[in-house]
C-alpha cells in the first residue's frame, strides 16, 4: 500500500458571480479590474484531497497545489493552502495563455518530478469550459482516469469513483496511479478558517518560470471571434398537447 | 539616530507580528514589537478631581508639555512612527508613489510608501473573502429567523469558533490566530454586511473581552481563559448599570475584599450587557473603594454559574434583536482573588483604553451594515424593479441619491481604516494614540449607517418596508450605533476636547 502524493492543479479564473463582458478586441473576455477567484471545481479537488487526508491520515504524504498562470495566481494558491494543501507551486506564465494540452504537458513533468501518484483536477475551468486537461494528462501519462467524480473511495491501492454521466452514474475502479476530475456533487468545500489561513502563511510557495518547462507548449488554436449568445426569445404558452404539436409543426421542428 | 537639529527619528519596519502587551496600560496606541523603549508614552489622566465622579466626557489627554523624556529633557522626541503594515499594493498606481521630505518641512518624516487607505494585507484579503462566503452561506439563511425569534443560533456561534473568528488576536500559544487588529476589523465588517447581530457578538468578544485578558490579565488568567475564549466560550463585558451608562464610573456595583484576602465579594447589578445569554466568561467592573471615587474601580473575571450571579431580564429591542442584551444581578458573588484583572483600583484605566478599541469595532459594524443595506437595495433597483418602462435605479434622482450614499459610506470607511491603521502603527501625530480617530470613525459610521439604511428602504419602496428582505432590519439595527460603546454625544464631546487641547494656547 503506497503513500499518496496528491497533485491538485488549480486555476485562477473570473469569479463565478461576475457576468463576463467581451473585450473590445472581440476575441477575449475583458478581465481588467474584475474579481478573480479559485475555479470552483478546483475547490472541490482541494476539498477532496483534504478529506482523503482526514480519512487516511498519514498515508497521504503530500498535497501539492499547482497552478500555471500569471503572478497573481499566487492568491489562488494561497487559498488552496489555506484550505489544506501542504505546498504551492506556481509556473509563471506571465502573459502567455496556455491551452489545455500545454498545461497537461507541464503537469506531466510536474508529476514526474514530484512523484505524484494521484492527480485530482476540476472537471473543467469556468472560463474556457474546455474539460480537457485531466483527460489529456491521463493520456500523456498512460494512467487510468475517472472523470466527473461524485464520490471517491480509496482502499489500499484501489480507487473507486462514482462518475456523473448523462444517464445517471457510473462506478469505476482503478489502481493507483490515477487521474480523477471532480464534479459538483463530490463535496462542499470548506471555508478557509482563520487558523488555517495563518498556517498557510508558513507553507512554501515555489515559483518556476515557464521556460524551464521548455518545448511543445505553443498554442495550436486561434480564437477568431467571441460573441455573446443571442438574447433569449420569449416563449409561448400552449393549451394542451395537440396545441404543442401544431406549434412545433408551425416552427418546422416536426 | 539623532540628527544635527536634535530631532530623534527612526525608521522601524513593521511586520505582521503579535502585538506585545504595551508596557503602560495607559497607552492607547499599539506599540509595534520593535520600538525604542526610551521613548516616553503619553499619560492619559482623567481631568476630573479625585473626589468627583469621573465623567468620561471630560477625559483629556494630559501630555506633559513639551513632550520630554525624563532623563533627556532637551531632546524633542516627536515620535514619528512611520510604520504602515506593508499592504499588498494594488498593482496600478500606488507602488511608485514616494513621500518626499519636502512635503512636510517642519518634521523629518522617514520615507515610506503610502498606499490607499483601504489596502489590505494578503492575509486580511484572504480572511475577508473567507468570512464573506461564510456569512453568505451559513449566516444569511438564518438572519431573518434569528431576528424574529430574538435568539442567536447556537450552530452559528460554534461555527464562528470553528472559523477562528473568536480568537483573531489571541496569541497562537493560547489557541488563537495571532492576527492583527485589522484582520479582526475586516471580519467584523464582513459579518455586519450580512447580520449586524452576529457581528456585534464577534466584536464585543474580540475587541473588548479578549483584549482585556491579553493586555491586562496575569499569565495565570491568560492561560486559563484565553484558550477557552478562542475555542468555545463566548465573553461578555459588563460595565454599564441601571444608573450609569455614559457616566460609567459612577457605577455602584460593590466589590469587597475578604478578611483573608483570598477572595472578593461582588454585589450589584449590570444592565445593557451584550452577549450575556451566550457567554460563559464575564468581565465585571466593580468598585472596591467607593470612597476613592472611580479610583476604586476594579475588573474581575466571573463565570456563568458562580453562586449569586444570575442573568436576569433579556431586553426586547428595536434592533440587533438576535444579540442578547441582559440585566445581570450579583448577589454576594464570591470571586477568587486570582480573578482580579490587573491591579485593584485600575479598572477605570482598562475600561477607557479598551473602549477606544471597541469603538473602532462598532464603527466597522456600522460601515458593514451600511454596505449591506446599500447593496441589497441597489441590486433591486438596478436589476429588478421597473416602473414607467425603466429600471427605477435609472432615474437621475435615484442615481444621485445612490452616488451620494456610497460616497458617504466610503468616507466612513476611510475614517474607520484610518483609525485601524493608526492604532496598529502608533499614529501619525506624536504618539497621541488613536482616540480622536476612533471617536470620529464611530460617530460618522453610525450616522451614515442610519442614513443609508433608511434611504435603502425608500429606494425599494414597499419591498423595503416588509419584514421579508433584510432592509427594514438593517435600518432598525443601525439605531444602536449611535448609542452603545459611547453615545454620539459623548463622541462629539471627546473629539471637541481633543481638538481644544490642540488649538488652545
Amino acid at each position: 500500500m503506497s503513500a499518496l502524493r496528491i497533485l491538485v492543479p488549480i486555476k485562477r479564473v473570473l469569479d463565478y458571480a461576475i457576468k463576463p463582458r467581451i473585450a473590445a478586441s472581440g476575441k477575449a473576455i475583458d478581465l481588467t479590474g474584475q474579481k478573480m477567484s479559485l475555479n470552483p471545481f478546483d475547490e472541490l479537488s482541494i476539498e477532496a484531497s483534504v478529506r482523503l487526508r482526514e480519512e487516511h491520515k498519514t498515508r497521504i504524504e503530500d498535497i501539492l497545489a499547482f497552478s500555471a498562470g500569471p503572478q497573481k495566481s499566487q492568491d489562488a494558491l494561497r487559498t488552496a493552502m489555506a484550505m489544506g494543501a501542504d505546498r504551492g507551486l506556481l509556473v509563471d506564465t506571465a502573459t502567455t495563455e496556455l491551452e489545455p494540452l500545454a498545461v497537461a504537458k507541464i503537469l506531466k513533468r510536474v508529476v514526474e518530478k514530484e512523484k505524484s501518484n494521484l492527480v485530482i483536477l476540476g472537471k473543467q475551468s469556468i472560463d474556457d469550459d474546455a474539460g480537457q486537461t485531466g483527460q489529456m494528462l491521463a493520456g500523456l501519462l498512460g494512467w487510468g482516469q475517472a472523470t466527473q467524480a461524485a464520490d471517491i473511495k480509496l482502499e489500499g491501492d484501489t480507487v473507486t469513483v462514482v462518475k456523473e454521466v448523462d444517464g445517471g452514474t457510473e462506478t469505476v475502479k482503478g489502481k493507483l496511479p490515477m487521474v480523477v476530475t471532480t464534479d459538483l456533487r463530490l463535496n462542499e468545500p470548506r471555508y478557509a478558517s482563520l487558523p488555517n489561513i495563518m498556517k498557510a502563511k508558513k507553507k512554501k510557495l515555489e515559483q518556476i518560470p515557464l521556460k524551464d518547462y521548455g518545448e511543445g507548449l505553443e498554442g495550436r488554436l486561434e480564437v477568431l471571434q467571441l460573441v455573446e449568445p443571442p438574447p433569449r426569445q420569449g416563449g409561448g404558452k400552449v393549451a394542451d398537447v395537440s396545441g404543442m404539436i401544431s406549434k412545433l409543426k408551425e416552427l418546422g421542428a416536426l | 539616530m539623532i540628527s544635527a537639529r536634535g530631532w530623534v527619528h527612526f525608521s522601524i519596519t513593521w511586520h505582521l507580528r503579535p502585538r506585545l502587551p504595551s508596557a503602560s496600560p495607559f497607552l492607547c496606541s499599539a506599540s509595534p514589537c520593535s520600538h525604542d523603549s526610551r521613548i516616553p508614552t503619553p499619560v492619559i489622566q482623567p481631568s476630573a478631581a479625585p473626589s468627583s465622579p469621573l465623567h468620561i466626557s471630560t477625559l483629556t489627554l494630559d501630555l506633559h508639555p513639551p513632550f520630554l523624556h525624563p532623563q533627556q529633557p532637551h531632546k524633542m522626541s516627536t515620535l514619528r512612527h512611520v510604520l504602515r503594515p506593508v499592504p499588498r499594493l494594488r498593482p496600478t498606481t500606488v507602488a511608485a508613489a514616494r513621500l518626499t521630505p519636502s512635503i512636510s518641512a517642519r518634521r523629518n518624516y522617514t520615507e515610506f510608501t503610502p498606499s490607499p487607505i483601504f489596502a489590505l494585507t494578503e492575509t486580511e484579503e484572504l480572511l475577508k473573502e473567507s468570512v464573506a462566503r461564510f456569512a453568505n452561506d451559513a449566516i444569511l439563511p438564518k438572519v431573518r429567523e434569528m431576528d424574529e425569534a430574538e435568539q442567536m443560533d447556537k450552530g452559528i456561534v460554534s461555527q464562528l469558533f470553528e472559523q477562528g473568528l473568536m480568537g483573531v488576536e489571541i496569541p497562537e500559544k493560547y489557541g488563537g490566530s495571532e492576527m492583527n487588529f485589522g484582520a479582526c476589523i475586516v471580519a467584523i465588517e464582513e459579518l455586519a454586511r450580512v447580520d449586524p447581530s452576529v457581528s456585534v457578538l464577534v466584536d464585543v468578544h474580540n475587541t473588548l473581552v479578549n483584549t482585556v485578558f491579553k493586555t491586562y490579565g496575569s499569565e495565570a488568567l491568560k492561560s486559563k481563559y484565553l484558550p477557552r475564549l478562542a475555542t468555545e466560550s463566548v465573553g461578555s463585558f459588563c460595565l454599564s448599570e441601571p444608573a450609569s451608562g455614559s457616566d460609567a464610573f459612577a457605577l455602584k456595583t460593590r466589590a469587597t475584599k475578604s478578611q483573608s484576602g483570598g477572595s472578593y465579594t461582588i454585589s450589584g447589578q449590570k444592565m445593557w450587557i451584550t452577549n450575556a445569554a451566550e457567554a460563559d466568561i464575564f468581565i465585571v467592573f466593580a468598585n472596591l473603594a467607593p470612597e476613592r471615587g472611580y479610583k476604586g474601580i476594579s475588573a474581575f473575571v466571573l463565570e456563568k454559574g458562580m453562586p449569586g450571579f444570575s442573568i436576569a431580564k433579556k431586553e426586547k429591542k428595536l434592533g440587533i434583536r438576535a444579540s442578547s442584551t441582559c440585566m445581570l444581578t450579583f448577589d454576594d458573588v464570591e470571586v477568587p482573588a486570582e480573578n482580579l484583572i490587573g491591579k485593584e483600583g485600575e479598572g477605570y484605566k482598562y475600561a477607557i483604553s479598551i473602549l477606544n478599541e471597541g469603538r473602532i469595532g462598532i464603527a466597522a459594524q456600522m460601515t458593514g451594515l451600511a454596505l449591506g443595506a446599500f447593496e441589497t437595495a441597489i441590486k433591486y433597483v438596478w436589476n429588478e424593479r421597473r416602473q414607467f418602462g425603466q429600471l427605477v435605479g435609472d432615474f437621475q434622482g435615484m442615481q444621485f441619491q445612490i452616488a451620494q450614499a456610497r460616497t458617504e459610506i466610503e468616507a466612513a470607511r476611510a475614517l474607520l481604516y484610518n483609525a485601524v491603521r493608526t492604532k496598529e502603527t502608533g499614529g501619525v501625530r506624536a504618539g497621541e494614540g488613536f482616540v480622536r480617530e476612533a471617536a470620529m470613525a464611530k460617530l460618522y459610521a453610525s450616522q451614515v449607517a442610519g442614513k443609508v439604511s433608511g434611504l435603502a428602504i425608500e429606494w425599494q419602496g414597499g419591498m423595503g418596508f416588509v419584514r421579508e428582505g433584510l432592509s427594514e432590519k438593517f435600518w432598525r439595527d443601525s439605531k444602536i450605533g449611535a448609542i452603545y460603546e459611547g453615545t454620539s454625544n459623548i463622541q462629539l464631546q471627546t473629539i471637541a476636547k481633543l481638538l481644544q487641547q490642540e488649538y488652545k494656547k
